[in-house]
């Protein structure tokens, strides 16, 4: 797939009509750690995997607040996001400002996403490194939305991207269903459970799980620490034993009895290892 | 407040020909008090909008509340006021988003400042009145005029009773003009402040036409903010 005649610009298509430059960015969001979201009837909760390091403290975001109303998640390049966020922020302040109310999340999102498309016609711009997910609440209710470079917009019931989030898509899945009835905490657990998955076995504890949530009545807020960690110790108790790494390829192979046998050092016992806010996530071979 | 030149030529002015005049600017009436404490600050500010010797509203509040921490009182052009408010919100709200933090009161006095002094040449016919808690957590009042000149001070009178008011607190709250040695001066309570502002606003609905109504009073700490009403003459 890489290194051909025909990806040097976005305004070079290749024979089979595909634009590498585009699916090139598409890699960039692949790279980035992952980021769940989720909805229920009355809320949008968005789980993010965070890189902390010890050694900088630095405000490595992920989670963004646009509006009161709405807020996003981003797997990629930080930079690019934060020209992203920017101008979402700058369109939202600009509608309440005229309108005295808060933008139709839909249009919000449509916009962004013609936005978008504009770098991948042009010879002097390149695509946004960056995907988002982007969840508000709004008269029509709760939303997640999925953005990614290719300017494709998707509404989504639940979605997962970043690195190894084809577990959590795989969760997501499985668990859809349920979403619509759950309370706040069932929501939000149900996050985290999705999310466990896409740990992987290196520099774990290096990994934060940060939540925020926006809903009726809720105005978009990103947990502090403290709540973080309860709700992880909830999701802990709640969920099933961590059934290990999977990625892309294997996961067909296995059925539910082999995955449960993989659990944190073999044991299969819940949360066995784990510390603090971080999920010691060492799963045995895959 | 019509001052586009035109009287200035009198040569132009032939008898009998009725000249319109478009002025951009109208004062809505309205007057403004703040006091601060120690760890308080009082605002008050009446709640009539009124256009030559014609009501618009007898319960419009002329207290923006821009922060948990600083109240913002204008007087003056509504539209002014309504326009140049906006425009803190919205200049706060990037800052929040940018910093993680709400502004301090005086960050928001010096931008006020600036944003009224970017309008150098047609200005907001506002005038401002700024009250709240410093980072210190101590009470404070900055006063403007219409092209953003910012003071700093422990009470404030403004609007269109501004002239009879501040001397009022002038006496009662600064102690001025008054045989007072300076260990006799006490401490101003909360409760002071409120009753000192409460009973200038009525001696202002007395004389002055444009005030009147209903007061509203902001009381500022870094616990939040305690709204009273007081109802004045309707006349």
């Amino acid at each position: 797939m890489f290194r051909n005649q025909y990806d040097s610009d976005t305004t070079v298509w290749s024979p089979q009509g595909r634009l590498f430059q585009v699916e090139y960015a598409m890699e960039a969001v692949k790279q980035g750690a992952a980021t769940v979201g989720l909805k229920s009837s009355d809320f949008a909760v968005l789980i993010a995997l965070c890189r902390t390091s010890k050694d900088t403290n630095t405000l490595q975001r992920k989670i963004m607040p646009v509006d009161a109303h709405v807020g996003m998640s981003i797997s990629g390049l930080t930079a690019d996001a934060r020209q992203v966020c920017q101008y979402m922020r700058t369109e939202c302040m600009a509608y309440r400002h005229s309108y005295d109310s808060e933008f139709p999340i839909r249009r919000l999102v449509a916009n962004l996403g013609n936005k978008l498309q504009a770098t991948t016609q042009r010879y002097d711009r390149r695509p946004y490194g960056v995907g988002m997910l982007v969840a508000g609440y709004d008269e029509q209710g709760p939303h997640i939305f999925q953005v990614m470079p290719t300017a494709n917009v998707l509404n989504c019931k639940a979605m997962a991207i970043g690195a190894r989030s084809q577990s959590a898509r795989t969760y997501l899945e499985r668990n859809m269903e349920d979403f619509e009835g759950c309370t706040m905490d069932e929501l939000i657990c149900h996050g985290i459970q999705a999310i466990r998955g896409s740990l992987g076995h290196d520099d774990s504890s290096n990994l934060t799980i940060n939540v925020a949530i926006v809903g009726k009545n809720l105005p978009f807020k990103m947990f502090t620490d403290a709540e973080n960690h309860i709700y992880l110790t909830m999701a802990k108790v709640l969920g099933q034993p961590l059934s290990g790494e999977q990625d892309a390829l294997s996961e067909g192979g296995m059925s539910d009895d082999e995955m449960l046998d993989q659990g944190p050092s073999g044991s299969g016992m819940p949360g066995n290892g784990a510390s603090d806010a971080d999920i010691n996530a060492s799963s045995s071979g895959h | 407040m019509s001052s586009l030149g035109f009287e200035q030529f009198p040569d132009y002015q032939v008898p009998g020909v009725k000249h319109a005049d478009f002025s951009p600017y109208e004062s809505n009436g309205g007057s403004i008090v703040a006091i601060a404490g120690d760890d308080f600050a009082v605002i008050a500010a009446d709640t009539r909008l009124s256009s030559g010797y014609n009501i618009h509203s007898r319960s419009q509040s002329k207290l923006f509340k821009l922060s948990p921490l600083t109240v913002l009182g204008s007087t003056g052009c509504w539209a002014d006021t309504l326009s140049l408010t906006g425009l803190m919100k919205v200049r706060m709200q990037s800052y929040e988003h940018t910093h993680l933090r709400t502004m301090t009161t005086d960050a928001v006095a010096q931008m006020l400042s600036i944003t009224m002094y970017n309008r150098r040449f047609f200005p907001y016919y506002v005038s401002n009145i700024l009250a709240g808690i410093d980072k210190d957590g101590k009470g404070v009042v900055y006063s403007y005029d219409p092209i953003g000149h910012c003071e700093k001070a422990t009470y404030r009178a403004g609007g269109t009773a501004g002239t009879l008011l501040q001397p009022v607190l002038d006496n009662q709250i600064g102690y001025k003009n008054m045989n007072l040695a300076a260990s006799e001066v006490p401490k101003l309570t909360k409760e002071r402040a409120v009753s000192v502002a409460s009973d200038t606003f009525i001696s202002a609905a007395e004389r002055d036409i444009y005030t009147g109504d209903s007061v509203l009073i902001n009381i500022i700490t870094k616990d939040g903010i305690e709204v009273k009403e007081l109802t004045l003459r309707q006349d």
